[in-house]
């Protein structure tokens, strides 16, 4: 081999040793992050973290419960919001608006937001709802998480519509089917599990948020299912108990962030397992 | 006779009815196509409301510091007779954690995308592409939390020690690596940032290095090429556009990037010439102060959330247009 070609191959060698390494690395961050995660939030977790409240200072006890259903209450509701309100901006721009300036303009701005900062919508929140309403609610928390799961509703509707084949909308118009109830009836039942997926990757991106929530729905330490107060969710509690000094406070943070992740880990592999099964079909 | 008018009303009822319900199918129609026609809008309302109730929470502050705001680093809500607010600390944090987390996840992320578009053996493409993934999932507070408890105790006891040794004396390197090793620094809320931001080099550097004709790799190794020349000279100039866009992306996340390192940035507002030493970011300011903020302060802080939506506006704007130019390029 001459020398030249040796000196290509050891070039070679050591960039693509380079790119493994890099993976690595780049795993090794994931398994110590879910590494620290199991092995403290598993060391304090019981059933109690499902089934009681969330304690006072220096108590012994105590769980989740009202943090975990007001996160389920806030995520919900921001679904309920934002989601139809998607699918329908992101039904425009597929079918009625495909070809219009407006379009592309929206999927523009739709883009920007999908990746604006999440403490930004907070402010713009605390801005329009907070303020004129007179204090912190959940609502607001609500409305602040399902400005963010607009755009990612918007975007993988949109997607997933310009999918499905033209004919099979040239067909249900042949039949004389209203152009309302070809989308209703055949373009959206096309794309079905491409929404759903859409919906799942919108709900894991929102019940993860803690910084929108800072200063929309805050938090509380009690049972609290009242819209227009402020309303306990896992996200700020964690926030608020992970740095207190209080050993019972620091488990349960521990114990929220293990199921906070898993449930947005799990939320992540369905969407995944079921985008993949519809393109293998 | 009596036959033929019963079929004749018969007819007229069917085509009254044929009339009725064509009539309820255009009305239902028209309906539906508004309903998506508000909902597209709405997407355009959320960005002018968030323009204009940003700017108007900021106009206090706005007209009261003016232009000073941006170049001056004192941050003292509760000076008498006025508060003193500037927003240099927490702008000059932003950027620099920025660029340094872009600085370790760019070619991270592209060694990553290069392993799995070019070496990896199609049996771990998915599961690896997954794992990578699922990274840019884990919400960021978890991140914040894992930064303060395990990263920083790690970097303050053994890296950053290690690297003011080996840099003291060294010309700017030493002022820059210089200072006592703390949890809480700009440095290690870059290594937290740089962390979170891989997932999306990786991804989109995976997705855009996958467009590039196989005929292309094919005729490039034909010529007897090494894997890594075909990398250089064929994938990396062929979607160049893309990647960077990938990259200006994956900043656009960076800056606005608000739990994980408000957690562990110290939120200190002077700024210090070394890394090492604590100091904040716009989103880490307004995270930690802003709950019980009042008047003024709650103006600049606004203002400075105001800055940080224009700045992450054009940089996501930039990278969408780069983006978009690819698509372009591979549609014609």
């Amino acid at each position: 081999m001459n020398p030249l070609y040796a000196r290509r191959r050891r070039k070679s060698a050591i960039a693509m040793m380079l790119c493994v390494g890099a993976t690595v690395f780049g795993l090794t961050w994931l398994v110590l992050i879910l590494a620290t995660l199991f092995w403290n939030g598993l060391a304090g977790f019981t059933l109690d973290v499902f089934t009681q409240m969330t304690p006072p200072p220096n108590a012994q006890d105590g769980g989740l419960l009202n943090a975990i259903v007001g996160s389920l209450i806030l995520t919900g509701l921001g679904i309920a919001v934002g989601a139809p309100i998607g699918v329908l901006a992101g039904t425009f721009m597929a079918e009625y608006g495909r070809y219009s300036k407006l379009t592309s303009i929206i999927r523009f701005i739709n883009d920007i937001l999908l990746s604006a900062p999440s403490i930004i919508i907070g402010l713009f929140v605390y801005g329009a709802v907070v303020v004129p309403m007179g204090g912190f609610s959940g609502l607001a928390g609500a409305i602040a998480l399902a400005v963010i799961a607009l755009p990612v509703v918007v975007r993988t509707t949109e997607d997933m519509l310009l999918l499905v084949p033209i004919q099979l909308r040239e067909a249900a118009a042949a039949l004389g089917m209203p152009r309302s109830y070809v989308i209703k009836r055949v373009t959206w039942q096309a794309a079905r599990t491409g929404l759903v997926t859409g919906l799942l990757l919108a709900v894991a991106r929102i019940s993860g948020e803690t910084a929108p929530l800072l200063f929309t729905a805050l938090s509380n330490q009690f049972w609290s299912v009242d819209l227009l107060k402020t309303m306990a969710n896992l996200p700020v509690t964690i926030n608020n108990f992970i740095n207190n000094p209080d050993p019972n406070w620091k488990r349960l943070a521990w114990s929220g962030a293990l199921i906070i992740t898993m449930a947005v880990l799990a939320l992540n592999i369905l969407a995944r397992s079921l985008s993949a099964r519809s393109q293998s079909k | 006779m009596t036959s033929h008018s019963i079929s004749d009303s018969a007819d007229m009822a069917a085509s009254r009815s044929r009339a009725d319900a064509l009539a309820s199918f255009k009305t239902g129609d028209t309906i539906f196509q508004w309903m998506t026609y508000l909902a597209a809008a709405c997407v355009l309302l959320v960005l002018g409301g968030i323009i204009v109730s940003l700017f108007f929470g900021a106009w206090p502050a706005i007209s009261t510091f003016g232009l000073d705001f941006l170049t001056t680093q004192r941050w003292a809500p509760n000076a008498r007779p006025q508060a003193v607010l500037g927003g240099l600390g927490p702008i000059y944090g932003t950027l620099v954690t920025s660029v340094i987390a872009l600085i370790i996840a760019a070619p991270v992320g592209l060694g990553i995308a290069v392993f799995l578009t070019e070496l990896c053996p199609q049996w771990l493409r998915r599961p690896i592409g997954v794992a990578v993934e699922l990274l840019a999932g884990i919400p960021s507070i978890i991140y914040g939390i894992w930064g303060f408890f395990v990263l920083g105790p790690w970097l303050a006891d053994t890296i950053e020690p290690a690297i003011a040794n080996a840099f003291e004396g060294v010309p700017i390197l030493g002022a820059l690596f210089d200072g006592p090793a703390s949890n809480l620094s700009i440095f290690n809320a870059s290594l937290v940032l740089a962390i979170m931001i891989l997932p999306f080099v990786t991804a989109i550097a995976r997705d855009v290095f996958s467009t590039v004709p196989p005929v292309l790799k094919e005729a490039a190794y034909g010529l007897g090429c090494t894997r890594w020349e075909v990398v250089r000279h064929v994938v990396l100039p062929f979607t160049r556009v893309g990647v960077i866009g990938g990259i200006m992306l994956a900043l656009g996340r960076a800056l606005g990037e608000t739990m994980a390192v408000t957690f562990v940035i110290g939120n200190s507002f002077r700024i210090s010439g070394s890394i090492f030493a604590p100091g904040t970011t716009i989103s880490a300011a307004i995270a930690s102060e802003f709950a019980e903020s009042r008047d003024l302060h709650q103006s600049a802080l606004i203002l400075l959330g105001l800055l940080l939506f224009v700045l992450t506006f054009f940089v996501l704007a930039a990278a969408r247009l780069m983006l978009m130019r690819l698509e372009r390029k591979q549609g014609a």
